[in-house]
């Protein structure tokens, strides 16, 4: 029941597309509204009743083309679960979000759930044809999302993110079609035909060992192509121009899901086939997510563009999670698996605060600029929301990016302690850069220009709504990260990660 | 060889025979009761006419297969065949349906039945098993693509179109009929089987006489392709000739080309194959046609980023295109580059489709003119977005998964050495794959202008004419056969 949500979206947009055209905006609305509220709902169903500890649930297993043999086939392990929910809510929120797109909404919410259906299929897929089929489906919504119904430089922030994200996917692509060849012809029953052997499925070449030299530059082909999309340093540029230019829920998603796509596809795929490159690159990939993230968080700190912050420090999140991957400790990795869900949650009320509460209604996202109008006492819901996710941000206890990061850390700490006190410092500019865009977007007693607060409409339903879903996630995770450990923890020590157990710590 | 079967041959020949009956019916129709009518009654006629004639001809294919056929000369038939030309006969339908709607010349009759003669062209040239037919069967379908081109006499850049295709076709034709006469001098037969088992075997430079006439005919089958250094005709034939014309050149012309040359390598001049694989490479065919192919994918891509003309622009990516197919024929297979040209090609056609339109509607097919057309007509809009994905390698579009194949085809080709793939052909897959992350860029920034930039303020809304439900409809075969590539597949396999 786990891919329901996948169906659900690809016919909700069938049905948004067959709306007579006089339906208008609203009814556009309320369909993408219900389309995701049911992929949530019926996704947390299935969340609850799955079985943690049974490994990788195959949920649909169909023949579809007969050769090359790629198989239709979504299977779910813990991971899954809790990427699905991830989706799950980011959708919702994003479609609150973004309630006040008047200009061709229907193609918007088109697009929007166009995207969404991608990300559900990537997470689901253990066939990497098919799972590959859905990364690059979602290259073209964005671009469109970002090109329409963006901001500032909008059109360069779409090109460019839709060719990194290309870029990314030929190396994947390139790495994926080596492996296919690879574990056909060295695969122990020879005298079967090659086509017999050869397979895209990840459970069966989770089972093959690879060649080491193989390994060596396949692993780094893979991994980078997907880290690309993950905000890897030095690879990251897209996302702070993309995520300024996009629509509020575009950035939500793109921050939110999209850079989960890059981090789950290094992880599933490209780590658990490639161990023995894995242990090669290790140090190398650990800097960079380092750098990543002290680089992140500077750039962050030196912005004036109140929604460049937030992209920049999004570089900074991310590469948590990339360091938690190259940490190779059990606790490493339940961290790097939690941040994911924790940053896409806090990313998403981050951008919601900014790109709908403030810059829909300011028109400004100049930091400078928003000094002078006091939106603490204009837009109080919009200051107490901020206050949290910047809390959250931060890392302070009680919220999901706490219990997250603290884990990397305790990773990183066993795995390589000096790198752990450069993180450190990453780790208190975080709370500088929030600090400072906290006290000057909001909380500033500087006079420059008369306050004029009923110029301000006042925050919407559904911006409460969602961005209240948004808060209840990270606080529960920060307060019971159990929820989710509950479906992590088993998940790793499945079969699937054979490759990985042998060559991680504890 | 034994008595000829005449009625086997007829039997087998009876879709082209179908067709030249329709062509002749076209003519006498338009020439003795079309005169009376106004232009767009007689294009009508004959264009329907046409499109019957297709079908027809697919029912007869369909309807009456040459079971037990033998002692036929000159002419081979099988399944694979079979289905080629039903592939050639759907897109000649579809260019003759989207043709209905033009009206750039007066000369009705002889327009449709120029295109029917090229498609007879392009059936004979994928059944031709001997040089003779071959080269016999490709002029047919080049000479009437030349004056399909040079047919509008009212743009003096179709007349320029026309001549320079021409030349360059004449040059090309020369170059192969000299290239199939040394082949055939020299081994003493001319069906393609007997002439490869015939030629001197062993290492290039066996026999220089091999060597020239191997470039020969690869330079002849070059032009006709399209392919680096052979593809200076193409921009200027994209651009100049009427939409339609430009539609069977990029896509009839070049299935039953690749087909053909797929067939005339491995049977004809398998023995000077060589070896395109890395550090192993020998001198022979191969090397030539992953030479050939690195350059157009290279150049084609590079060329096509600077283009303001959206038909230079489809030109130079078609250039591209065209390596990527010849990729498909070093590796040996030939579902995947069936696959590949004809999905190719209904995307193309569909393309030129829009354009047709838009031109009708806007003056012209610069980028400008397509500003603002998802405002204008959505479906036309959403129809060109197909198109361009599927050429770009969006899945879940036909052209990514015919790219897939071709990729995965070219990796597994070659031994394997210590029971590993050796992959010798991967640095072609590296710089495919490399130069269709270029290609994306320009497919988005025509895609730029059809849905993200507003229509001039006096941009009527296109009406819903034929030619968008026909382009709707190829936009709908390009999304079902990339979800569903087996349905293509299995006709090949």
């Amino acid at each position: 029941m786990l891919h329901w949500p996948l169906y659900i979206t690809f016919l909700g947009l069938l049905l948004l597309l067959l709306l007579p055209s006089r339906a208008g905006a609203g009814a556009a609305r309320i369909v993408a509204l219900a389309v995701s509220l049911a992929g949530l709902l019926v996704g947390l169903m299935a969340a609850l009743r799955f079985d943690p500890h049974a490994g990788m649930v195959t949920l649909v297993n169909a023949q579809w083309i007969q050769w090359p043999a790629f198989r239709f086939h979504l299977a779910a392990d813990g991971i899954t679960v809790v990427m699905v929910l991830l989706t799950g809510i980011a959708a919702v929120a994003g479609v609150l979000f973004s309630w006040n797109i008047e200009h061709r909404t229907r193609e918007y919410f088109a697009f929007y759930l166009t995207l969404i259906g991608a990300v559900y299929g990537v997470f689901l897929s253990v066939d990497l044809f098919l799972l590959f089929v859905f990364y690059e489906l979602a290259i073209v919504p964005k671009y469109f999302l970002i090109a329409l119904w963006g901001s500032t430089r909008k059109t360069y922030g779409a090109m460019k993110l839709a060719l990194y994200s290309f870029v990314g996917s030929a190396m994947v692509l390139i790495a994926l079609l080596a492996t296919y060849v690879m574990s056909g012809i060295t695969a122990p029953s020879t005298n079967a035909s090659a086509g017999a052997i050869a397979s895209f499925n990840l459970l069966d070449l989770a089972r093959h060992s690879f060649p080491h030299d193989f390994q060596l530059w396949a692993f780094p082909l893979m991994f980078v192509g997907f880290a690309i999309l993950g905000g890897l340093w030095p690879f990251h540029s897209w996302a702070p121009t993309g995520h300024v230019a996009a629509p509020t829920a575009a950035s939500m998603l793109l921050a939110g899901v999209i850079m989960k796509l890059g981090a789950y596809g290094a992880l599933r795929v490209a780590m658990t086939l490639f161990p023995a490159g894995l242990i090669h690159w290790q140090m190398p990939l650990a800097w960079l997510a380092v750098i990543g993230i002290v680089y992140g968080a500077l750039a962050a700190l030196v912005q004036n563009d109140f929604k460049f912050v937030i992209g920049y420090s999004s570089v900074s999140h991310m590469g948590f999670v990339m360091l938690g991957l190259m940490t190779l400790t059990t606790v490493g990795l339940h961290g790097a698996i939690l941040q994911m869900f924790s940053h896409g949650i806090i990313a998403g009320l981050l951008f919601g605060v900014v790109g709908r509460m403030v810059y829909d209604r300011a028109h400004t996202r100049e930091l400078d600029a928003l000094e002078g109008l006091k939106l603490a006492r204009a837009l109080p819901f919009a200051a107490f929301t901020f206050v949290v996710a910047g809390a959250a941000s931060m890392g302070l206890p009680g919220f999901s990016g706490f219990v997250a990061e603290l884990q990397v850390i305790i990773g990183a700490w066993k795995a390589f302690p000096a790198m752990t006190l450069v993180v450190g410092a990453g780790i208190i500019i975080g709370v500088a850069y929030t600090w400072r865009a906290l006290h000057k977007a909001f909380f500033s007693d500087h006079n420059s220009s008369p306050p004029h607060h009923d110029a301000l409409p006042p925050i919407t339903w559904p911006e409460k709504a969602g961005a209240i879903l948004l808060m209840l996630c990270t606080l529960a995770v920060g307060l019971y990260p159990r929820i989710l450990l509950d479906w992590i923890i088993p998940a790793l020590d499945s079969p699937l990660f054979a490759g990985l157990q042998k060559v991680i710590g504890p | 060889m034994n008595e000829v079967d005449f009625i086997g041959v007829f039997k087998v020949l009876l879709p082209e025979a179908v067709l030249t009956i329709t062509a002749l019916l076209v003519l006498m129709l338009d020439f003795t009761a079309g005169q009376d009518h106004p232009l767009a009654n007689r294009m009508r006629m004959a264009g329907f006419m046409t499109a019957l004639g297709c079908v027809a001809a697919v029912g007869v294919i369909w309807g009456f297969p040459p079971v037990a056929v033998s002692n036929v000369p000159l002419i081979e038939i099988n399944a694979h065949i079979q289905h080629y030309k039903i592939a050639l006969l759907i897109i000649t339908l579809a260019v003759a349906l989207l043709a209905i709607e033009t009206d750039f010349t007066t000369h009705v009759g002889e327009y449709f039945a120029l295109l029917l003669f090229a498609t007879i062209g392009f059936l004979l040239l994928v059944s031709a098993n001997n040089l003779l037919l071959l080269f016999i069967a490709l002029e047919l379908a080049s000479l009437s693509l030349y004056l399909l081109t040079a047919l509008d006499k009212q743009r003096p850049q179709s007349a320029e179109a026309g001549l320079k295709y021409f030349l360059f076709g004449g040059m090309a034709a020369a170059c192969l009929l000299f290239g199939l006469s040394i082949f055939y001098g020299v081994s003493g037969h001319f069906y393609s089987a007997d002439v490869g088992q015939h030629l001197p075997r062993g290492p290039l430079p066996v026999d220089p006489l091999m060597a020239v006439a191997m470039v020969l005919v690869l330079g002849g089958f070059a032009f006709k392709i399209a392919v680096v250094p052979f593809h200076l005709w193409a921009p200027d034939a994209y651009q100049g000739a009427p939409a339609p014309s430009a539609a069977v050149v990029a896509s009839g012309s070049k299935v039953a080309s690749f087909i053909a040359l797929f067939g005339l390598v491995f049977a004809a001049m398998g023995p000077l194959g060589g070896n395109a694989h890395w550090s192993q490479f020998a001198a022979g065919w191969k090397p030539l046609l992953a030479l050939m192919a690195a350059l157009s994918m290279v150049w084609g891509n590079l060329a096509a980023l600077i283009q303001n003309n959206v038909r230079r622009l489809l030109a130079y990516s078609a250039i591209a295109h065209s390596g990527y197919a010849v990729l498909a024929i070093l590796t040996q297979q030939q579902a995947a580059l069936a696959y590949y040209v004809i999905t190719y090609s209904l995307a193309i056609v569909g393309a030129f489709g829009v354009i047709a339109i838009v031109e009708r509607a806007s003056g012209g097919a610069e980028l400008a003119h397509f500003n603002g057309l998802a405002r204008r007509s959505p479906l036309l809009a959403g129809a060109l977005m197909i198109f361009l994905l599927s050429l770009a390698g969006i899945p879940p579009l036909a052209g990514f998964f015919g790219k897939f194949y071709i990729f995965l085809e070219a990796l597994r080709d070659g031994p394997t050495r210590a029971g590993q793939p050796t992959m010798g052909l991967l640095y072609m897959v590296v710089l495919a794959i490399v130069m269709s992350t270029v290609s994306l860029y320009y497919y988005l920034q025509v895609l730029k202008r059809t849905h993200t930039t507003e229509p001039d303020k006096n941009a009527a809304p296109l009406p819903l004419t034929l030619g968008t439900w026909v382009t709707a409809l190829l936009a709908a075969a390009v999304i079902l056969l990339g979800c569903f590539p087996d349905w293509l597949l299995k006709w090949f396999r």
